[in-house]
């Protein structure tokens, strides 16, 4: 009778101890997943943070003339007023008065040194006095400096927009008094690079792929592919370090430009991390091309060529287009070798040979000087969400590609 | 007719060896630019590497001395990331190839698997800096650097076991199951057994894959410059790859720093290739092992 | 008194139908042949007997099996007691990577036997019934891959018996084998039916024959004849049966 129990614990414990396990098997099977959705949460939190901002600095503050009609700015109308572009209020809707611009620098052209007297300690003073004094003025300071009977009158910045983040054609996220957060420069440079990149790389892979699947004998492809593979091992920083080395004076000189570091350098370097992706999934897609189907091309009297072209890459048509869409993937999301060759200048490109900048170029290169929690920083995380559903997509795609494909076969 | 068909043949020839002609040229060309890369930096770094350049702190502003304290930051970070990736992603494979059943949770991993291999290296950078340096806490630091990198290569650790585990033949499962071994039993004394070498092969590569990443320990744990060696998880260390972005491009002296930077390319092209060809070695050792069967 | 008895029992892979309908008995220490063309359901049926089928996702079982006048598809059934109780042999031979005392020890230990005095009994005994222990007596501690494939089955038979099952499902051990190792197979088939019930699933017909008490034929997935192996191989009931054992099937 007791025997008969023991076993019985024997059995339960036995059963609780594989419950425990699976259960701490399954939490580890949902690792991917978990850290995905956080991935969203914290990039999305961070990023949407810069939507509910002004681009002013923390701290800072506009303010104008008491009796100044305007109530409020759109921030690229203060950008223009500050690069003297606007030089009247009536241009914004107030009354015609020439604008007067002020920065904290611009109090000792108005005030000596003893007016406002040791540690600045009269100076909110003297910008209350001066903003009393000046009815066309616009003052930008800090928001320490403003008085206890402030007389201005602050104005109401324009929030930053989504639409406008995105179609904005100018990125310097530091400038004062108004931070300039128009990603489209990113954007296109991240573009014309990585298409720069696949243009170059699809044709060249195709043809490696072809020739290692469909030419090459057993031997020289067990020879080739594994070196193919290892050109994918090189770490990202040390092809930016041979693109800038080697590649950079190399287009400089050819080209003869001013700066080898263009956005042509950046397609070549990425052009060679994105082949081994492409030729790896070609060549694959290739393969599987059943047996039966190519000798039945041969035995139709087609060359070897023809039957490559007319049968195996119509059928790996899609296995093709899924590297090639993974290879612009990786591109778009490459970051040193691109921050290391391709100048860095946020700008729309017009040309491959013109300096470029991309948006993970742009987070790498930012974020260590953007302040925590800052507006700048959040922009950075914003570009990351940008990033992130780009590439998201790409993989979106290519699941898409690759299962009409399995559709197909069976 | 005749000549027509010989002529229709000679084109066809002809056509064809000139496109296989281009295609095996491309494919050797791929390879010479694979060893031009390696003998570039092999030939410009090998003079730099020494003793001292190995085992000394950098000095002169980086345009001297060695970048020991970046190797020893390299190995932190790779052994703190493997210590998390390699356990979760193992397990996790394991649930997915020997536990859950097809259905729309296994299709939800496998998906989210993916997702998480596309995601930028530099998103990861973003994420981390996020999440364990600002929320968490844990600063700067080689806990945040390494979980990070954990969470960039696990996608690679689970689909590497996810294969080997593929690789092992059913029957063994079902020989072991039919003994009245249990699932757990079965996976750990049978079935991980035959495929450690593979899961180990990909651990190899792994760490190979760690010791490039630059963008993820950007704002997570690299330092610029830091002439000493980290003493706890939490504190900041150098590290080769960001080591050498930052001698080559923004060092304080650029020119005088080419020397050091082929070296620091030359140890990682090594730790590379290193692992590369043990990864091989290890696997064809194995391979004929079980061939045996 | 039935040793395992199997009534109306269906099986699907998803929306396939792989058995319909089968009932099909048998008797203690008998040897009972399963035979029929590639994807019969031969196979498929057996693998019920030690519910093998149940790694298989999306698959769906109707009907019930019992083994000693227990069902061994209720809910409450011990699945992992079942296989020690069933025990099975497979078509390759399919030792573990370990050495040759630990390809037997391992069921024992799985099943929570430690005492090493035990475990060495039964993997000497079971290394004997099989007829092996001669042939590897010294080399107990070298790998299993080393052995033959003759030896490496007989070895995984000797794998299976260390746990005392009282059923053995055989799926077409022999089908790796060269003609001798087949036969040493065959033999051992015969003495171990004095303290086993057997299964086996076989395309050999003369296999079929030697070896076993009943056959079964099975086609397309129903049971076409169940008889003693005599009558089947010297006057089947149903045409479809004499057509296939006499080779013009199809």
């Amino acid at each position: 009778m007791r025997k008969i129990k023991d076993t019985d614990l024997k059995t339960n414990l036995k059963q609780l101890k594989e419950k425990i396990i699976e259960t701490i098997l399954m939490l580890s099977g949902a690792a991917t997943s978990i850290t995905v959705v956080l991935i969203v949460f914290f990039l999305f939190i961070e990023g949407a943070g810069v939507f509910n901002r002004k681009p002013i600095d923390d701290g800072f503050i506009l303010a104008v003339n008491a009796t100044n009609q305007v109530k409020g700015l759109h921030p690229s109308q203060i950008k223009d007023i500050f690069d003297k572009k606007i030089t009247n209020w009536n241009q914004v809707g107030g009354d015609d008065r020439p604008i007067v611009l002020f920065r904290t620098s611009d109090i000792t052209d108005y005030y000596t040194e003893e007016e406002l007297g040791p540690d600045f300690e009269y100076f909110p003073e003297k910008i209350n006095e001066l903003i009393q004094k000046q009815p066309g003025i616009i003052a930008f300071f800090s928001d320490k400096y403003k008085s206890d009977q402030f007389v201005g009158k602050e104005l109401d910045i324009d929030k930053i927009k989504v639409w406008e983040f995105l179609s904005g054609e100018e990125w310097f996220p530091t400038a004062q008094p108004i931070a300039q957060m128009g990603v489209k420069p990113l954007i296109y440079g991240t573009l014309w690079v990585s298409f720069g990149a696949i243009l170059l790389a699809l044709p060249i892979g195709l043809a490696a792929a072809i020739y290692l699947s469909e030419i090459a004998t057993k031997r020289t492809r067990s020879l080739l592919k594994p070196l193919i593979e290892l050109l994918a091992g090189i770490p990202s920083v040390v092809y930016g370090f041979f693109g800038l080395v080697v590649i950079v004076p190399l287009i400089q000189s050819t080209f003869n430009l001013p700066v080898g570091e263009t956005a042509l350098a950046g397609s070549v370097v990425l052009a060679i991390m994105a082949l081994p992706t492409i030729i790896t999934i070609s060549e694959d897609a290739m393969r599987n091309t059943p047996r039966a189907m190519k000798e039945a091309s041969l035995a139709l009297g087609a060359s070897k060529w023809q039957t490559i072209y007319k049968v195996v890459m119509p059928y790996s048509a899609s296995g093709i287009t899924a590297g090639a869409i993974l290879g612009i993937g990786r591109a778009i999301g490459e970051t040193m070798a691109v921050l290391m060759v391709t100048g860095n200048a946020a700008v729309i490109p017009h040309t491959l040979l013109a300096p470029v900048r991309t948006i993970p170029a742009t987070i790498a290169a930012e974020l260590g000087e953007a302040p925590n929690g800052g507006l700048h920083y959040e922009a950075l995380f914003a570009l990351g969400c940008i990033l992130f559903l780009i590439t998201f997509g790409i993989n979106m795609l290519v699941e898409l590609v690759t299962n009409r494909k399995s559709h197909k076969k069976h | 007719m005749n000549s027509k068909n010989n002529k229709l043949a000679r084109k066809k020839r002809i056509s064809q060896n000139i496109a296989f002609g281009i295609f095996t040229a491309i494919s050797y060309a791929i390879v010479a630019l694979l060893f031009v890369i390696l003998a570039f930096i092999v030939i410009k770094g090998i003079s730099v590497i020494s003793w001292e350049f190995i085992t000394a702190m950098p000095s002169e502003g980086m345009t001297e001395g060695g970048i020991f304290p970046a190797i020893v930051g390299t190995l932190c970070l790779v052994f703190a990331s493997m210590v998390f990736a390699f356990p979760v992603g193992v397990l996790a494979a394991i649930y997915m190839n020997e536990y859950v059943k097809d259905g729309w949770i296994k299709k939800i991993i496998k998906q989210m698997t993916n997702n998480l291999a596309g995601v930028p290296s530099i998103v990861f950078g973003l994420f981390g800096m996020s999440l364990f340096v600002n929320q968490l806490g844990f600063g700067d630091s080689i806990l945040a650097g390494g979980l990070t990198l954990g969470l960039l290569v696990l996608p690679v650790v689970i689909r590497t076991t996810e294969e080997s585990l593929k690789a092992v033949d059913a029957t063994f499962r079902q020989a072991s199951l039919g003994l009245g071994a249990s699932k757990w039993q079965t996976t750990s004394k049978v079935v991980l057994p035959i495929a450690f070498p593979n899961i180990i092969t990909g651990l190899i590569l792994s760490i190979g894959r760690v010791s490039g990443e630059t963008a993820p320990i950007l704002f997570t744990v690299a330092a610029y410059f830091l002439p000493k060696l980290p003493s706890s998880i939490f504190d900041q260390a150098m590290a080769l790859p960001y080591h050498l972005y930052v001698i080559a491009t923004s060092g304080t002296n650029i020119e005088k720093s080419r020397a050091m930077a082929y070296g620091t390319a030359l140890i990682l092209i090594l730790i590379v290739l290193i692992s590369n060809l043990l990864a091989n070695a290890l696997r064809k050792y194995y391979g004929k092992k079980v061939k045996m069967n | 008194m039935h040793k395992i008895e199997s009534r109306n029992v269906d099986f699907f892979y998803g929306e396939t139908q792989a058995l319909h309908d089968i009932s099909l008995s048998m008797k203690e220490n008998t040897v009972t042949a399963l035979i029929g063309p590639s994807g019969c359901g031969k196979s498929t049926y057996l693998r019920l007997l030690n519910r093998m089928n149940d790694l298989i996702d999306n698959t769906r079982m109707e009907g019930s099996i019992l083994i000693d006048q227990k069902d061994i598809y209720l809910k409450n059934t011990n699945v992992d007691d079942l296989r020690k109780n069933v025990g099975m042999v497979f078509q390759k031979p399919n030792p573990f990577p370990k050495t040759i005392y630990e390809n037997v020890a391992y069921g024992l230990r799985v099943n929570g036997i430690e005492d090493k005095k035990i475990i060495e009994e039964r993997v000497v005994t079971s290394i004997e019934q099989v007829a092996l222990w001669d042939e590897v007596k010294d080399k107990l501690k070298k790998s299993a891959f080393e052995l033959s494939g003759g030896q490496q089955q007989r070895l995984c038979i000797a794998r299976a018996l260390a746990i005392q099952p009282s059923v053995l499902l055989m799926d077409e051990p022999t089908s790796a084998l060269d003609p001798i190792s087949t036969s040493k197979i065959e033999e051992l088939i015969h003495e171990l039916k004095n303290q086993y019930t057997i299964v086996i699933v076989t395309h050999n017909m003369q296999q079929a024959a030697r070896v076993s008490d009943n056959t079964a034929f099975f086609y397309m997935g129903k049971l076409i004849e169940y008889d003693k192996t005599k009558t089947i191989f010297t006057k089947p009931a149903i045409k479809q049966t004499e057509d296939y054992i006499t080779g013009r099937f199809g």
